[in-house]
């Protein structure tokens, strides 16, 4: 027993080693996915309170997102919009800021990329879509940014001042649509003037979804690649963890801030581009849809890991496809989605407590098996 | 033991019999005895870390003595809990204040109470307190919210405040540090007035040798845990007083200090900053640090130097002055001090120095992840190169980790300071700027560490040492600054350095 104790590396048996290697990654998938389950729990507990079946809600929700070509195309629809959205909590995230109006970048963004549309009618295709791409981003980068160069030089809380900032684009877009942009032949609805044909994008090849959700995908690469493999994004994450040590070692903090704010804004911004040129074809109330809201809890699940983001979206996005088949086979209103959401939501604030507590994710725990 | 049986009301005594507190190895209070007679005011002085605080937290119940006993009125006493302490009458009045600062003084005396009901009858709580105030020594406006007040009348709101709750036994926590002196000479009057009158006994942790001059009756001394010096304040001279508060001068250091080129490096000139209350500034005319040696900086804490390492660092601002690398002006960004090769160690590293949740190795590579093999500034991350990096530290400094990807908060705090050390220690560094680099680290980790730093001097590195261990100083420094009240109060080259004479400045008694 004294040897196994004088020489514990080489006694230590692979496995547990593996393990002691394994458990601490394992936590951060572990406990999010935990939390999940047990919003799936509550919100059944919720389902039989109102008389309903969990078990038919759930059968729905993979029969409307997730069981046919059609089903996919309707989640891989809401994807694209998600992840960007998503991405815009957290890129700031990574630096300390709990961004919340992702919802007015995406707005924005649609509202320029729309404005811009019409303007470069008699551009070339390719020029025209580049504009309209470049004043999406700019628009909703410029929109975070701002939140972002706010908090760090004047201290106002980001979480209050990106919220306020979503109700103002909000206001924006009504303001524009209904007003100096209104295309005269929208009488119901009002909206921006139709984009020309050539300037919609289309449905990827094989794929029965636009080409919004593999620039989700590719924003979630440069994202991951940027904070894990670039000198930039290290000074971020010092930064994030502890501005203080960043002040000391000379770091470009404000820079880093505004930065990458600005850049999940941009990524919003685009979102709100694809909702235009690929969904709804003109710039109207429709792209108010709450997809920046929804982008919140897709970040928190994803632990603001960019390749988190992705497989996160699509389970959302599937739940949020399906609401329209649950309000008609359970008569149960639109809203119950979102009651899906604000439980997982706040079980997921709840779960973070747990890192660090859990013994059997510590490195300590397998090594001294 | 006569004045030990007093009547209802009045003040009481408290005697402490060969108190010993330990963590773990730590002695942080050795055999300790103190007598402190009803109506009398005591101070208590010490260095940091001179087990002042253990002691009045042993008695407060908020710390179980390994060992030694409590007598209250003559009385023994276990305080096993704070709640028994406050049911004998004994209380605290903190150095910093914990009144309510958007409720008038009236409202924060009665919520103090544990007997305020759920509804309170207002009128008839404020005729119990203006018949109470009547018996007082000294007012406070009543119906003003605790933020319009100023620092003084919070203190002695706070002193009300005990003596409204009952407590006839008072210890008060360095009460003067937020005070003006003329403020802190006010409070110190009443309070001096109410152990005359024989309603309160007061204990009072200090510095200051004034205050304890001018109004209290005793004095124990502790250094280092024991029991050093006290008496009657008028039978001690200041001298004397600081002697054993400071202690003999130290041996002088094993360690070798070699003969090295002194040439002026970084200076500060007429720099100004406000300090973090931002109602009192720090005003360092001029000083100017050499290389090949070891400035020391000492200080009582809390008089600037906090302030200045966060101006040294670019952290706080400068409203006015200079600070100049070989004569170039030198604002603390990242390409200013790699090109001046300037590093920092400020104190509590894991604070103020490290990224918690990141790991051992990514908090070694903080100096060198942004530079490519050829020198310049790289965008992409060499992961190969943080690994080398780490494992050539974790080495060479001797970091105890489970592994370079844990994270650095899993790390003893003797790791944490000898990892954050290597790293700013790595490369041709030419000036140090270091802040109680050896608080809370235990012997061994504490002898290593000032190895490390006289060697680095001794290959010509300008070291800054900021530090409120005199000791350290002593030990470590070619040249003394003392630092009081934000300013540079005195200067002296190690050969003439006399403890007591930098005890008397260090305390604002020049």
């Amino acid at each position: 027993m004294s040897s196994l104790e004088h020489s514990p590396v080489q006694t230590r048996p692979t496995g547990a080693r593996f393990l002691a290697g394994l458990m601490p990654r394992a936590e951060a998938v572990a406990i999010p996915v935990g939390a999940l389950l047990a919003g799936f729990a509550a919100f059944s507990v919720f389902l039989l309170f109102v008389g309903k079946s969990p078990v038919e809600f759930f059968a729905l929700v993979w029969k409307a997102g997730f069981s046919s070509a059609f089903s996919w195309q309707n989640t891989l629809s809401r994807v694209a919009p998600l992840v960007l959205a998503a991405l815009c909590v957290a890129l700031p995230a990574r630096l300390g800021l709990v961004v919340i109006g992702g919802e007015g970048a995406i707005v924005l963004g649609g509202l320029a990329a729309a404005v811009t549309g019409t303007a470069a009618a008699g551009l070339p295709a390719g020029a025209g879509m580049m504009a309209m791409v470049l004043a999406g981003m700019a628009l909703g980068g410029l929109c975070i940014g701002a939140v972002g160069a706010l908090r760090i030089k004047r201290g106002v809380n980001e979480t209050i001042s990106s919220l306020l900032m979503a109700y103002i684009a909000i206001a924006l877009l009504n303001h524009f649509v209904e007003g100096p942009f209104r295309d005269p032949a929208s009488l119901n609805k009002p909206s921006t003037a139709p984009l020309a044909e050539a300037l919609r994008v289309g449905d990827m090849p094989f794929i029965a979804a636009h080409w919004g959700v593999l620039a989700g995908v590719a924003a979630c690469l440069i994202s991951w690649i940027l904070i894990e493999r670039t000198t930039l994004g290290f000074a971020a994450r010092i930064a994030g963890d502890n501005v203080r040590a960043a002040q000391v070692q000379g770091l470009p903090v404000s820079r880093l801030v505004i930065g990458f704010s600005a850049l999940g804004g941009a990524f919003a911004g685009l979102a709100g581009y694809f909702e235009v040129a690929a969904v709804h074809g003109s710039a109207n109330a429709s792209l108010i849809a709450g997809y920046g809201y929804t982008g919140i809890l897709v970040a928190f699940l994803a632990r603001h890991n960019p390749l988190a983001i992705l497989p996160v979206a699509i389970l959302l996005g599937g739940f949020e496809a399906s609401s329209g088949l649950i309000q008609r086979r359970m008569d149960l209103p639109d809203a119950t989605i979102l009651v899906f959401e604000g439980m997982v939501f706040v079980i997921i604030l709840l779960s973070e407590m747990l890192y660090g507590r859990l013994r059997a994710f510590t490195p300590g725990f397998w090594e001294t098996r | 033991m006569s004045r030990v049986l007093q009547t209802e009301g009045g003040a009481i005594s408290v005697e402490a019999l060969h108190m010993t507190m330990r963590f773990g190895d730590f002695t942080a209070l050795d055999d300790v005895s103190i007598n402190i007679p009803a109506g009398s005011f005591h101070a208590l002085l010490g260095e940091n870390g001179a087990g002042k605080s253990t002691l009045v937290k042993c008695i407060m119940g908020f710390y179980h003595a390994t060992s030694g006993e409590l007598l209250v009125a003559g009385h023994e006493a276990f305080m096993s809990d704070p709640k028994v302490a406050q049911s004998l009458g004994l209380g605290m009045v903190y150095q910093h204040f914990t009144l309510v600062p958007s409720l008038t003084a009236a409202e924060n005396l009665v919520i103090s109470r544990t007997d305020t009901p759920a509804v309170i009858d207002w009128r008839k709580e404020r005729d119990a307190l203006d018949a109470f105030m009547a018996t007082m020594p000294f007012v406070v406006p009543l119906d003003q919210p605790v933020s319009r007040l100023a620092a003084g009348e919070k203190q002695k709101l706070e002193i009300i405040k005990q003596l409204y709750l009952g407590n006839r036994f008072l210890i008060l926590d360095e009460p003067t540090s937020v005070l003006t002196p003329a403020e802190a000479d006010e409070v110190l009057g009443h309070v001096r007035a109410l152990t005359t009158a024989g309603k309160i006994t007061v204990l009072m942790i200090t510095h200051k040798f004034r205050e304890v001059t001018a109004f209290a009756d005793d004095v124990s001394i502790l250094r280092r845990g024991r029991y050093v010096g006290g008496g009657s304040v008028a039978d001690l001279s200041v001298a004397q007083m600081s002697s054993a508060m400071m202690g003999e001068a130290p041996v002088a250091s094993k360690r070798i200090r070699e003969t090295t080129e002194k040439q002026p490096l970084l200076t500060l000139h007429g720099v100004k900053a406000q300090d973090r209350t931002g109602l009192k500034n720090i005003e360092i005319d001029s000083v100017t640090l050499h290389s090949g040696e070891i400035l020391g900086i000492a200080g009582i804490s809390g008089n600037g130097q906090m302030e200045l390492m966060e101006v040294l660092t670019g952290q706080r601002r400068r409203d006015s002055g200079e600070i100049t690398v070989n004569g170039t002006p030198y604002g603390a960004t990242r390409a200013e001090a790699r090109t001046h090769q300037i590093r920092y160690l400020p104190e509590e590293p894991l604070r103020n120095a490290c990224a918690p949740r990141m790991s051992v190795a990514e908090n070694l590579a903080f100096r060198m992840f942004d530079t490519g093999r050829d020198g310049r500034p790289s965008f992409w991350k060499d992961g190969r190169a943080i690994a080398r990096n780490a494992a050539e530290l974790i080495g060479a400094f001797q970091v105890k980790t489970s592994s370079p990807a844990a994270r650095i908060a899993a790390l003893s705090g003797g790791n944490v300071q000898r990892a954050v050390l290597g790293r700013e220690l790595t490369g041709d560094v030419r000036a140090l700027i270091i802040s109680n680099p050896c608080f809370g680290l235990d012997f061994a980790a504490v002898s290593a560490i000032r190895d490390r730093l006289i060697e680095a001097r001794n290959r010509g590195t300008a070291i800054l040492l900021i530090s409120e261990d005199l000791d350290e100083i002593m030990e470590l420094s070619d040249r003394i600054l003392v630092m009081s009240e934000g300013r540079i109060a005195f200067e002296t080259p190690i050969a003439t350095a006399d403890v007591a004479e930098i005890g008397r400045h260090m305390a604002g008694h020049s």
